[in-house]
């Protein structure tokens, strides 16, 4: 098993035509044939999509047509910032039931208006400014690089994009390799959240463990602890790795992602570190030992 | 993005907010029309620098008794002595860092007769994903302070990005801020221009320390900061209008002229990283190993040879970088693309400290036979341990 996506995934892709949605439109194809079904343009509907090697895929003017001519069951979001919420909206409102938004740099009261329309709709979003989710040799929506994955039994949730490459490179090196890599994105307010992705995690009988890599700013990271300690008082627990990135950031400085930002005392790395220590993570102080420091984990 | 005080004030004026009158003063001889011009008899003079206490701050050039960067003045003649004082010294608040920042520019303001010093702010709430107010009755201080010692006199109000704000948010404000009469009144009418002003502006914190009630019982807004949302600022001209480069650091100006997320900071090794998580991680190895890091820098997923080439050029025009760590996980971004951009750089500006690349990810071969072959004086290093364990050994000569 895996989590979100399946080698049965059908994939739109909003913002096909552009450069960005082109080159990872090919990767994804020639990653053990994900099924990438068709683009959405608002003005290139009945047009053929055309790759560098030849692959071809159907142009839509729209999400809702999309959906019903191919069947699809997931959407990836390539759209440019100032376009990118309303392509996200179009996509909850077509019943989309996962929508990947890869696009960083949204307006963050864009966001707020999304994840108003999202509350109340049968949709999941991953991201925005994510590196998208990944399942070994099944399905690629997103811009992680496939090679670097093995097929195996960790589950990788992170809110940063070349961190989840680290853990998934040093588990596959290690032997472990991967159910699922999904990464949330690094803005302040976004689709899915750590709880979510860990609660799936959990249940899924394939992923033995779990690495999760988290970075200052906000609480998600003490929210995802807690739910832990609740969930393992249940009798339901997996071993666990993780990292908190920033520990050495300013107050009141952004650093890169929008989220990434200590404010008002507030979302410091040390506070994350001792809440996911308290959950049972094995926190590596070193981005490097996030391989070794998830087999020291499963050896208890 | 942040902006000056009277700049946030006036801002806020054109929505209708109750501000008091005020002059901005860029040259010491401004300084007497500019109080002539306000009705009297009391002044306030303010600093305007893009860091928070500065009425307790203190100046560097003058007596550690001297007043701070906001003075009550009680004459023209006091106004003009003040801002003599002020302008062109250099202010240091708990804010600022020992270093402080250079008065540029000061705001001369008619004075008000204070019954009651609250606080307000308007947010992004991360946790609910909804813009909130945070209010307290405790205001005209430290914020961080009272929400250490007494949380329970902070409140947040979200709201409801479909509904607005509504009376039952305004109800709960004013009783949040104990306001009744005039001041409820003002409240009712304040309250919602604050958050249309938010909201249309695309601002990232909006903060009002204090909110006062004046002995009239109305309301007015004494002191502003702002910030705006930086993915936001496309979509508004006027704002970027607005931006005091003379604020910012250097070096942190010529990267955003490239699309870099650059950071500058104490430490000695320069480093350059593909994606804010790495970088960051990145910084913490340094330090972990025992040195400080000079700068964040992310060249991002799609970097051009040109863009990594700027991004060199500026961690080695940073005089306090004794050596340099380049740290990359090709996914989007290819390493050999990497490797060109440094040594197109290189010869360029030259090497003058010592240089760790670790690659890894797309094209690695590629990218460490280009080094290998560039002839350079580069330290390669296998996983990012072991580039850390390099460049801080390097760089304290051992």
């Amino acid at each position: 098993m895996s989590i979100l996506v399946d080698k049965n995934t059908k994939v739109l892709v909003q913002g096909l035509t552009g450069k960005t949605g082109t080159f990872h439109t090919e990767q994804a194809l020639a990653y053990y044939g994900t099924q990438m079904v068709g683009g959405i343009h608002p003005k290139k509907g009945g047009e053929t999509w055309t790759g560098s090697k030849g692959e071809s895929l159907p142009i839509f003017s729209s999400v809702s047509e999309a959906k019903e001519r191919t069947g699809a069951n997931a959407s990836v979001v390539y759209v440019p910032p100032a376009g990118a919420a309303e392509a996200i909206i179009e996509a909850i409102d077509a019943e989309v039931p996962l929508i990947v938004c890869i696009t960083e740099g949204i307006p963050v009261t864009d966001m707020i208006r999304v994840k108003a329309r999202l509350e109340k709709s049968k949709s999941r979003l991953l991201g925005p400014n994510c590196p998208g989710v990944l399942t070994p040799e099944q399905c690629k929506i997103g811009i992680m690089p496939g090679n670097i994955f093995r097929k195996g039994s960790v589950g990788v949730v992170s809110r940063s994009g070349t961190l989840t490459y680290e853990a998934v490179f040093q588990t596959s090196n290690v032997g472990l390799g991967q159910t699922t890599a999904v990464g949330i994105g690094g803005d302040p307010v976004k689709g899915t959240e750590f709880i979510d992705m860990l609660e799936m995690f959990l249940a899924d009988d394939e992923t033995k463990s779990i690495i999760m890599i988290g970075e200052i700013g906000g609480s998600a990271e003490e929210d995802a602890a807690q739910f832990l300690i609740d969930e393992a008082k249940k009798g339901r627990k997996k071993p666990m790795a993780g990292f908190i990135a920033g520990r050495t950031a300013p107050e009141g400085r952004t650093m890169g992602h929008a989220g990434a930002v200590i404010s008002g005392g507030k979302g410091g790395a040390e506070d994350k570190i001792a809440a996911m220590e308290a959950a049972g993570i094995r926190v590596s102080p070193s981005p490097a030992r996030l391989g070794t420091t998830l087999v020291e984990a499963l050896k208890g | 993005m942040n902006i000056h005080e009277y700049q946030g004030k006036q801002l806020l004026k054109s929505y209708g907010a109750p501000v008091a009158e005020g002059v901005p003063v860029l040259k010491i001889e401004e300084a007497e029309a500019a109080a002539k011009s306000l009705p009297g008899p009391l002044y306030v003079v303010k600093s305007q620098i893009h860091a928070g206490g500065r009425g307790k701050g203190k100046f560097k050039e003058l007596s550690p008794d001297a007043k701070g960067g906001v003075r009550l003045a009680k004459s023209i003649e006091e106004v003009v002595a003040f801002s003599k004082e002020m302008l062109g010294n250099t202010l240091v608040t708990k804010q600022t860092g020992p270093a402080g920042k250079q008065v540029n520019r000061l705001y001369i303001e008619d004075g008000a007769d204070i019954d009651r010093e609250l606080y307000l702010s308007i947010l992004v709430d991360r946790s609910v994903g909804r813009i909130a107010f945070v209010v307290s009755t405790e205001g005209g201080m430290d914020i961080e302070a009272v929400a250490h010692d007494t949380p329970e006199k902070i409140i947040t109000v979200a709201i409801d990005p479909t509904a607005g704000v509504t009376s039952a948010d305004v109800a709960k404000l004013n009783q949040a801020l104990e306001l009744s009469g005039e001041a409820a009144k003002d409240g009712e009418t304040l309250f919602p221009i604050l958050y249309k002003a938010f909201v249309e502006k695309d601002m990232s914190l909006l903060e009002i320390n204090p909110l006062i009630v004046m002995t009239s019982g109305r309301l007015r807004v004494l002191d502003a900061k702002i910030s705006f949302d930086g993915n936001s600022l496309f979509r508004h001209p006027e704002i970027v209008e607005l931006r005091d480069k003379s604020e910012e650091d250097d070096k942190e100006i010529e990267a955003s002229k490239y699309d870099l997320a650059y950071v500058a900071l104490d430490g000695n090794i320069g480093c350059m990283v593909n994606g804010a998580g790495l970088a960051m991680a990145t910084m913490d190895i340094i330090k972990l190993y025992g040195a400080e890091p000079a700068n964040f820098l992310d060249v991002g997923g799609g970097a051009s040879k040109e863009k990594v080439t700027a991004a060199f050029k500026i961690i080695t025009a940073d005089p306090a970088v004794k050596g340099i760590l380049v740290n990359i996980f090709g996914g989007i971004m290819k390493c050999d693309v990497i490797a060109e951009g440094v040594i197109a750089a290189v010869k360029e500006v030259g090497l003058q400290v010592p240089l760790v690349v670790r690659l890894e990810g797309t094209n690695v071969e590629l990218g460490k036979k280009i080094i290998n072959e560039s002839g350079l004086n580069v330290i390669s290093a296998d996983d990012l341990d072991d580039a850390a364990q390099k460049i801080v050994a390097a760089v304290k000569g051992n």
